[in-house]
């Protein structure tokens, strides 16, 4: 049972802050899902904590099991077991997804320790069953020409390859027709389960339809102003962003 | 169900489980101290020639050849006007021209001297030679230490010596190649090597024989304030095929090191030639290097050539495509790290009809290193249907780096077809965050993007060699992140 904590957290861009006191803990097993309007922090928040070099932690702090990650480089959490799923990946010109994976594999273990290829294979190969996703496809170079949905498949199949302990999930329904949505839904749903923190980011409350969370987190203007549970996202859609500012300017 | 070995080899034949014991930078840094019995002194004059010479017992012919290119060699200037002002700080005076412990190359590993052979047994050299060679040739500064053919070629009628020895044993061949492709007055230092040369490989295949495995030559620099010149000549009869491999390190010294060598290749009718070079100096090295062959018909010459270390090099490897149908290639890889100058590319000149040829040069360069590609490109007015593909793509890694394209693609006629692409990519910061979120450090970031740069050329590589340019890499890029 892992946790990740985050406690008031400020953070800022050059003099620009863009997260203002955000407070979160999420649990293995939970799905949380964090909406809210276009520029309000939502992908600095998810960037911050896997450890972008462009940000400033300006207050707070972030947990990981208890001790904070503030301080490691951004590999190094990785390593931790912190995951993000990108909502722009980048390309990897000449470097193939199994190569890619292979070298993440590799990092992860000791110095001198070498990694048993055909174990890893047979693993990569089984998670790809396991997400329906065809065995050319570790061949391509990593990103490189990629439409939108195959982008996020290989986010998610680079997630169920390095097993970690909390996904941060950007924009995931981003640039993504019907099908690729229920595809790429349908793989985070079979990766779900006590071992697995997920916190998903999205705009649109049409992704939790497919994927459903335990608390739904409206975010606004770098804080947390609402929590619940999926109701919250559905009465959200209904009733649209401003009545969650007006209820903010009456309180 | 096929084994998961055939499945992973199937998606990545570049990568490979346990990588051979190749050689790389630390590997390459160390010296031991060895006891010279020839030694023609510092600074270069006729007397250094003819010392060279008759250490060598060589005809007269050859010494007068060589004090001739002495004269060329003194009365040509510096190409400064054109090439980098570095070339200004080597110090002809200063440089030792000849060194060698014993004047004819052993048969067998156990005869080399102990304090040479622990060098090359470091370097792992007569291990890759059991493995995967068709023949070694060992040089030790100015001579070959080792040199040796497998049974199996030699019965074929393959030659395979170092230079003295091919003039001595087979002058009837050699003399009728040697020079011809790149004349003494090409440029300085071609006349500087025509007037010391000494190793270097010379290679006769008999036509129609086809040397199923590398035959490979590795230039090992041991002394400071020496000067390396080794002289290959290949000559591929009809129809015949051969591949040779070079390998080249050095010590790092305080001093700068000069090698200078010259590669003549001649591929006649329907042969081909694949020369591969591997090199990884130490970045005290002024490494200028003079590479051409001629193509008659319908025959090919193919470069590979990968530029790592050394001070600067300056290398455009060549192909006068002589006979119709011909085809010249020139793959190039060079990276360039700080303190570096990568001054490479490509030469292709169209002397008949049909004539091919495609160059595609990758340069990388990191820190304050530095790369250059220079390209010549020439068919004349009256042939027809050559067609010429060039493509330059330059990737930067930090901003300080510098990169500059030189291509100069002479075509006239309308009946020829000349196709050219340049791109320049930069390493972002994006990218590398990508990878570090996946768990990779930033210099193991930087290291696959390089390799994946460079991977669609790697995989024409024979493997051994595509894994230690891997490995190479790994090593730079390791060593550029502060």
């Amino acid at each position: 049972m892992s946790s990740l904590v985050i406690q008031d957290l400020h953070v800022a861009i050059g003099e620009k802050e863009i997260v203002k006191g955000l407070s979160l803990t999420i649990n293995s097993g939970e799905v949380h899902a964090i909406m809210g309007p276009n520029g309000t922090g939502k992908s600095t928040l998810a960037k911050v904590i896997a450890g972008h070099p462009d940000y400033t932690v300006t207050g707070g702090d972030v947990l990981l099991d208890g001790a904070s990650i503030l301080e490691k480089e951004a590999d190094e959490r990785a390593r931790a077991g912190i995951f993000l799923a990108f909502q722009y990946p980048s390309e990897i010109p000449g470097v193939s997804i199994a190569n890619f994976l292979r070298a993440a594999q590799q990092a992860r273990m000791a110095e001198g320790e070498e990694l048993d290829a055909s174990a890893y294979y047979k693993r990569l190969y089984a998670k790809m069953d396991m997400l329906k996703i065809d065995r050319k496809f570790t061949s391509r170079s990593v990103n490189e020409g990629f439409s939108g949905g195959e982008k996020k498949r290989c986010e998610i199949l680079q997630m169920a390859m390095l097993e970690p302990k909390f996904a941060l999930m950007d924009e995931t329904d981003s640039g993504l027709d019907i099908d690729a949505l229920r595809i790429v839904s349908e793989g985070v749903n079979t990766l779900k389960g006590p071992n697995l923190g997920v916190l998903m980011i999205t705009h649109y409350q049409r992704l939790l339809n497919y994927i459903v969370p335990d608390f739904v987190h409206v975010m606004y203007d770098g804080r947390i102003v609402k929590s619940g549970d999926k109701s919250l996202a559905l009465e959200l859609e209904s009733k649209g962003y401003d009545w969650v500012k007006k209820e903010l300017v009456t309180a | 169900m096929p084994t998961t070995d055939t499945l992973s080899n199937e998606l990545e034949p570049v990568t490979i489980e346990n990588p051979v014991a190749g050689i790389d930078q630390t590997k390459g840094d160390f010296q031991y101290d060895v006891t010279y019995e020839f030694d023609a002194g510092t600074g270069l004059t006729e007397k250094t020639v003819d010392y060279i010479s008759a250490v060598k017992k060589e005809a007269p012919w050859i010494r007068e050849f060589r004090q001739n290119a002495l004269k060329v060699f003194r009365a040509k200037p510096m190409p400064t006007h054109w090439a980098t002002k570095d070339l200004e700080n080597i110090n002809f005076d200063k440089i030792r021209y000849y060194l060698a412990s014993g004047q004819k190359p052993k048969r067998t590993w156990d005869e080399v001297p102990d304090d040479i052979k622990r060098t090359f047994e470091r370097l792992g050299i007569p291990e890759q030679e059991r493995k995967y060679l068709a023949g070694v040739e060992a040089q030790f500064d100015s001579e070959a230490a080792y040199s040796n053919i497998k049974d199996i070629v030699a019965k074929q009628g393959v030659i395979f010596v170092n230079s003295t020895e091919g003039l001595r044993e087979h002058p009837e061949i050699f003399r009728k190649f040697f020079g011809k492709v790149i004349p003494t007055g090409d440029n300085k230092f071609s006349a500087l090597n025509s007037a010391v040369f000494s190793g270097g490989s010379f290679i006769y295949v008999p036509p129609g024989v086809k040397v199923a495995q590398p035959l490979q030559a590795y230039f090992r620099i041991n002394a400071e304030n020496f000067g390396q010149f080794e002289r290959t000549l290949i000559i591929a009869d009809e129809g015949s095929e051969v591949t040779y491999m070079e390998g080249c390190t050095a010590p790092k010294f305080s001093t700068s090191t000069l090698h200078s060598a010259v590669v003549e290749l001649v591929a006649l009718k329907g042969a081909k030639i694949q020369y591969i070079t591997v090199q990884n100096w130490a970045n005290n090295v002024f490494n200028l290097v003079t590479k051409r062959g001629v193509a008659h018909e319908e025959a090919e010459i193919k470069w590979i050539d990968c530029n790592i270390g050394s001070r600067l090099t300056m290398k455009y490897p060549g192909v006068v495509l002589k006979g119709r149908k011909a085809r010249g290639e020139v793959i190039s890889i060079a990276l360039a790290n700080d303190g570096q100058h990568q001054d490479t590319g490509a030469k292709m000149i169209h002397a008949a009809d049909e004539t091919t040829s495609n160059i595609v040069a990758k340069s990388i360069s990191v820190g304050q290193g530095r790369s250059t590609y220079r390209g010549v490109v020439h068919i004349p007015k009256h042939l027809k249907g050559c067609k010429n593909n060039t493509e330059c793509d330059a990737l930067l890694i930090n901003t300080n780096s510098r990169t500059d394209t030189y291509p100069a693609i002479t075509v006239r006629g309308d009946r020829n077809y000349v196709q050219h692409e340049a791109s320049v990519s930069k390493v972002n910061e994006e990218m590398i965050f990508y990878m570090q979120q996946r768990g990779l450090t930033e210099g193991q970031a930087m290291s696959l993007a390089v390799n994946g740069f460079v991977n669609d050329l790697a995989r024409q590589f024979p493997m051994e060699y595509s894994v230690e340019l891997k490995r190479l890499i790994d090593l730079e890029m390791e060593g550029s992140v502060g």
